[in-house]
């Protein structure tokens, strides 16, 4: 019997250990092949300049474009989704906490709408756009990624904000706090590293995501600098030129795709020095 | 600096004058009731709570007595099940008939609980939150305050060396102190403490017993607890409850020498 239990133990201790490990072994495979594909076209070049007349055949450039066009609509995007989700997940977590079951098909509406493919966004973008009698443009793109990346936003750190002890909500209630102090006061510092997570992941899934931009940002060789002007990005620019049937292009696909790496893992960097560093007076 | 401590110095005359108020009950409660679905919570009850005073709550587990304190700050709010009625007064105030004003009659009452909650700020930023909230902005006014409520509760050689270092750093028992502390900052009538000793080490519940002997002499505590020895050090005033009712209530040597009714004698014995 001692023995049965010794081996299953062995057994799921080794299962887990595996998956665990394999898991990482299949992301820095990922990773590995992509820069050794990509190594041989990455330049500064390609990170400093625009596309020049042939760079789809070869030629001159770089994918600034894409770069720039990227980082607009991904920090747009972003700024817009915490402007809507912060107060949100504050909202359902301090103003609602009396009613248990809004809060609950408030959260399971959001999870459907995490849920939706993005080219659903895109087509809803598209229309909105033509409704409005935009062009595909920056601004189109901002929006249609901002309304993509909100449920993830909000749920995030809804669901952070939700594991605080309902002790410290009523400390910071007895103590005097009105509704808004509590939840601006109390539950954001609480919460901050699921705060700082929650921008991470939705910066992350706006800045990768190719299918809501497909049609609303269009695509450019320029920077944009206006609002209304056309935007690449580097989802899109990866997909081009890796339909092309010249090597170099192909390789330049893994180039771009390696920057495009290169900033989330930055990013992700960042954000877990900023979270260690503001949330060092939290209650554990 | 000077004009600070004069003005704190009358607040507190204030609240805490021996006049011929101190002989009238601070909080009243009148048929106060508690649903939650059929479940009666508690069951009419009818309680005074004498100024200047350790009212002791006593009962077994369930019988209502964090729903009765909870019902004193209004924290019923949070829990829609939760149905009150009846008045709870304080100096002729029905506080759960009125929706004017929450925060100030919740500043009324500081609470202590099971396990202490500090904020997720500085030493320092716990205390001077709840002045904040009251809009003090004079920074000496709020250092001084800050000190003055952190020896009150014999933290202050502790953590004067440390005042911005996170609340979280501390032992549990000092966090406990902390929340007293804090709580005393908003300048509460009563204070409300709900086994507050319960997740404290011998030390630190002696700590904390003692704070409530020199409290006394300005606030009124009211205090929940299992421990019986501790009941009996501290008790100015006794209720005894259980389901949800007030089986008992007075004097405590009266009551413990000789309990008038089957369940507190019960409670008595099982206590020993
Ligand atoms: N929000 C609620 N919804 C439903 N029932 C509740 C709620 N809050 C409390 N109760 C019930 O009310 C009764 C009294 O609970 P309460 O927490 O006041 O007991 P207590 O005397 O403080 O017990 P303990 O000594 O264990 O802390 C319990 O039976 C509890 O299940
Ligand atoms: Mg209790």
């Amino acid at each position: 019997m001692r023995r049965i239990k010794i081996l299953e133990e062995k057994f799921f201790v080794i299962l887990s250990a595996f998956m665990t490990y394999s898991l990482i072994a299949v992301l820095a495979f990922i990773i590995l092949v992509i820069f050794v594909k990509g190594f041989n076209a990455l330049s500064l070049d390609m990170i400093l300049k625009t596309p020049k007349g042939g760079y789809y055949y070869g030629g001159e450039g770089g994918v600034l474009n894409a770069i720039m066009g990227s980082l607009y609509i991904a920090i747009g995007a972003t700024l817009i989704a915490i402007f809507i989700g912060m107060p949100a997940a504050l909202y359902i977590n301090v103003q609602l906490v009396r009613y248990r079951r809004t809060q609950n098909t408030i959260r399971y509406f959001l999870d459907a709408l995490w849920g939706i493919p993005s080219i659903v966004y895109g087509a809803f973008g598209f229309t909105l756009m033509l409704f409005f009698g935009m062009n595909a443009s920056l601004l189109a793109g901002i929006i249609t990624v901002a309304l993509l990346i909100s449920p993830i936003m909000v749920r995030t750190f809804d669901e952070v904000l939700s594991t605080i002890p309902r002790g410290l909500h009523e400390a910071s209630l007895a103590l005097g706090s009105t509704r808004t102090e509590t939840a601006f006061r109390v539950m954001f510092k609480q919460g901050f590293s699921g705060f700082i997570t929650a921008v991470l992941l939705s910066f992350g899934r706006g800045i990768g995501d190719a299918a809501s931009v497909l049609f609303t940002a269009g695509y450019t060789d320029n920077v944009p600098v206006n609002l209304d002007e056309p935007a690449a990005t580097l989802p899109l620019a990866i997909f081009f030129q890796l339909g092309s049937p010249i090597p170099e292009v192909r390789e330049r696909a893994f180039a771009s795709a390696v920057i495009l790496t290169v900033i989330i893992l930055a990013l992700s960097l960042g954000a877990r020095y900023i979270s260690k560093r503001y949330s060092k007076t939290n209650l554990k | 600096m000077f004009l600070s401590e004069t003005v704190t110095m009358s607040d507190k005359e204030t609240s805490s004058k021996p006049t011929n108020k101190s002989a009238l009950p601070v909080l009243r409660v009148r048929n106060l009731n508690v649903f939650a679905g059929d479940h009666h919570i508690l069951n009419d009850i009818n309680l005074d709570i004498p100024r200047n005073k350790v009212t002791v709550l006593l009962g077994p587990s369930g019988c209502g007595k964090t729903t009765l304190l909870k019902c004193m700050n209004k924290l019923t709010d949070l829990y829609r099940e939760l149905k009150v009625s009846g008045n709870i007064l304080i100096e002729n105030d029905d506080i759960l008939n009125t929706t004017t004003n929450i925060p100030s009659i919740r500043q009324k009452m500081g609470l202590l609980s099971q396990r202490p909650y500090p904020l997720p700020v500085s030493i320092y930023k716990n205390v001077a939150y709840g002045l904040k909230l009251k809009g003090v902005r004079d920074k000496k006014l709020i250092e001084f305050s800050v000190e003055k409520h952190l020896r009150e509760t014999g933290l202050w050689e502790e953590v004067k060396n440390r005042l911005n270092s996170p609340a979280t750093s501390l032992s549990i028992g000092q966090q406990q102190r902390l929340c007293l502390a804090r709580g005393l900052a908003v300048k509460p009538t009563i204070i409300l403490a709900d086994e507050p000793t319960s997740a404290l080490d011998p030390i630190s519940s002696k700590i904390i017993e003692n704070l409530f002997k020199e409290l006394k002499k300005h606030y009124t505590i009211i205090l929940v607890t299992h421990v019986l020895r501790q009941a009996m050090r501290l008790a100015d005033h006794v209720i005894f409850m259980c389901d949800g009712k007030i089986i008992e209530q007075g004097q405590p040597d009266e009551l413990f020498k000789n309990p008038q009714t089957e369940e507190l004698r019960a409670y008595l014995v099982d206590g020993n």
